[in-house]
């Protein structure tokens, strides 16, 4: 069963080609993670499938209900506290005040945010605590497909490991999809199903690898020889870390 | 333990909101040191010119309450408001509807800018000349001349919030389904408000000297035609007792109305600053 399907997706900037002929697929509660040199398009393409931007050539079909995103910035808004940030997806549905804020709780719960937290403008709360308010606002619509756009990148080492934890256990008890965009492959062996590789020019997906077992329940030993082997023996990931700051735009 | 935090939290908001009344009423006592270094200023230039050039700040004091004292001088207080009022008014609508759009369209936006300068450069006196032409002496020439001089100002403050927003906020919007109209309600327009208010001090301030300006010029009513009357006279104190009047008025309108709004919007900045400096 099929949650989002990709076909043919190609996009440009102002003439410039980013994105041609891509084709995604992901499965019902499938963890996908999207990994690709810097520049190739990854945003773009998960920009394009959550439908921030509009797509030049290509169709995006989506199959899944509802879905939720998180960002590499927390893109919180700065004039409410983390409450009213964690309901803001809420108030495009016509949901009364009483179930707003169960839900919120129940957002706030499973990102383990406590009640004086939820008062606090994001000012106020520190780099940590500002993703974890954005990953509850994307966990309170309920989604069943979930966007994660270089959500960690900006975190440091301790802090991504517990980001990725909570992302691994909420996936665990919510059976979302996702797409997971990173360029890190010790991130996206730890929080995937399957890694996605996307074409240095963006010109459609390199290919894939399905991960052995669960997210969560490798060990960070079989993480540590599984990106090993991807960066040794395996041609599709020749790339991944080839970058030039000098062209990337 | 949920519950007991959810009842308590209208409480609590009481609570935070008469702490933040008080704090403001108690940062007046700042506002009126100043005032009284403008008055020891006063004093000595009262002391070194005379009583006839400019007279003591206590006796324009006393010729103030004895202005306030005639029901009459309220009349003519409220006429001068009142013009001052809906200029300001129709000019925030206008302005902010115009630049709001202009904000959102880049080639409106150039088109308005030379606009701005030309009308931003026609002082303010050509105005009321021309109103005075067009409207005759009356309710009119006043608006308009008010109109014309605040609705730039609100205009630029309007375009600027629109322009200076935050993209990042609106790709999260798109990405949880928010069609143009949500967006500009919940991010657009809270975006606008904060390089809104500033701008919309400034024309209040602009409203109540414009509206006088004009009143005195075309002598229709108003506290500008008491100044004009005082200048015949050659009556000073009456003349700086009137123009304290307007003062006093445009005071009470900012701090009784525009500051509590802007307070209240702008909560989160007070919480970004570190404790010891909230006011």
């Amino acid at each position: 069963m099929m949650a989002l399907a990709l076909q043919r997706i190609g996009h440009a900037y102002f003439g410039r080609t980013v994105l041609d002929a891509v084709d995604l697929c992901v499965g019902t509660g499938e963890v996908v993670a999207l990994v690709g040199p810097s520049g190739s398009g990854k945003s773009t393409l998960v920009h394009i499938a959550a439908g921030i931007i509009d797509p030049v050539r290509g169709k995006v079909q989506r199959s899944y209900r509802r879905h939720g995103m998180v960002f590499q910035d927390p893109h919180l808004l700065p004039w409410a506290t983390a409450r009213g940030n964690i309901a803001y997806p809420l108030r495009m549905t016509r949901m009364g005040r009483r179930d707003r804020q169960d839900r919120v709780a129940r957002a706030a719960a499973l990102t383990a945010l406590e009640e004086d937290h939820l008062d606090k403008y994001p000012v106020e709360l520190s780099g940590g605590m500002r993703q974890r308010t954005a990953i509850a606002r994307a966990l309170v619509v309920e989604p069943d497909f979930l966007y994660f756009d270089e959500p960690f990148t900006a975190l440091d080492v301790a802090l991504k490991r517990r980001m990725q934890d909570l992302v691994i256990d909420a996936a665990a008890a919510a059976h979302f999809a996702a797409i997971f965009v990173t360029h890190d492959l010790m991130e996206a062996a730890r929080v995937a199903h399957r890694i996605a590789v996307l074409d240095v020019n963006g010109r459609g997906v390199a290919g894939s690898r399905p991960l052995p077992g669960d997210p969560g329940t490798r060990s960070d030993r079989a993480v540590f020889d599984l990106v090993q082997g991807f960066l040794t023996d395996d041609p599709l990931f020749r790339h991944i870390n080839d970058i030039d700051e000098r062209t990337a735009a | 333990m949920q519950t007991s935090t959810c009842r308590l939290r209208p409480l609590a908001a009481i609570g935070d909101r008469l702490g933040r009344v008080a704090r403001f009423a108690w940062s007046g006592w700042v506002g009126l040191a100043g005032l009284s270094v403008l008055a020891a200023i006063w004093q000595v230039g009262h002391e070194t010119y005379g009583d006839f050039i400019l007279p003591s700040p206590l006796a324009t004091l006393e010729a103030t309450i004895a202005i306030l004292g005639d029901p009459e001088a309220w009349d003519i207080l409220a006429e001068t408001a009142a013009r001052a009022v809906v200029g300001f008014g129709l000019s925030t609508l206008i302005g902010t509807g115009l630049g709001v759009a202009a904000g959102y369209s880049a080639a409106s936006m150039r088109l308005a800018r030379p606009l701005l300068t030309v009308v931003i450069g026609v002082p303010p006196i050509a105005w009321i000349v021309l109103a005075m032409i067009w409207f005759g002496s009356g309710d009119g020439t006043v608006v308009t001349t008010v109109l014309v001089a605040s609705t730039p100002l609100i205009f630029v403050g309007a375009a600027e919030g629109i322009l200076t927003r935050d993209r990042g906020l609106d790709a999260m919007a798109r990405a949880f389904g928010a069609g143009p109209v949500k967006r500009l309600m919940t991010l657009g327009l809270r975006h606008v408000a904060a390089h809104l208010l500033p701008a919309l001090v400034v024309s209040l301030g602009v409203a109540f000297k414009v509206a006088v300006m004009a009143e005195l010029l075309a002598n229709i009513g108003g506290i500008g035609s008491e100044l004009a009357q005082a200048r015949a006279n050659l009556d000073i104190a009456t003349a700086l007792a009137w123009v304290l009047i307007a003062v006093g008025g445009l005071i009470a309108v900012e701090y009784g109305l525009v500051h509590p709004v802007r307070a209240e919007l702008e909560r989160w900045r007070t919480a970004a600053q570190p404790w010891g400096i909230k006011r």
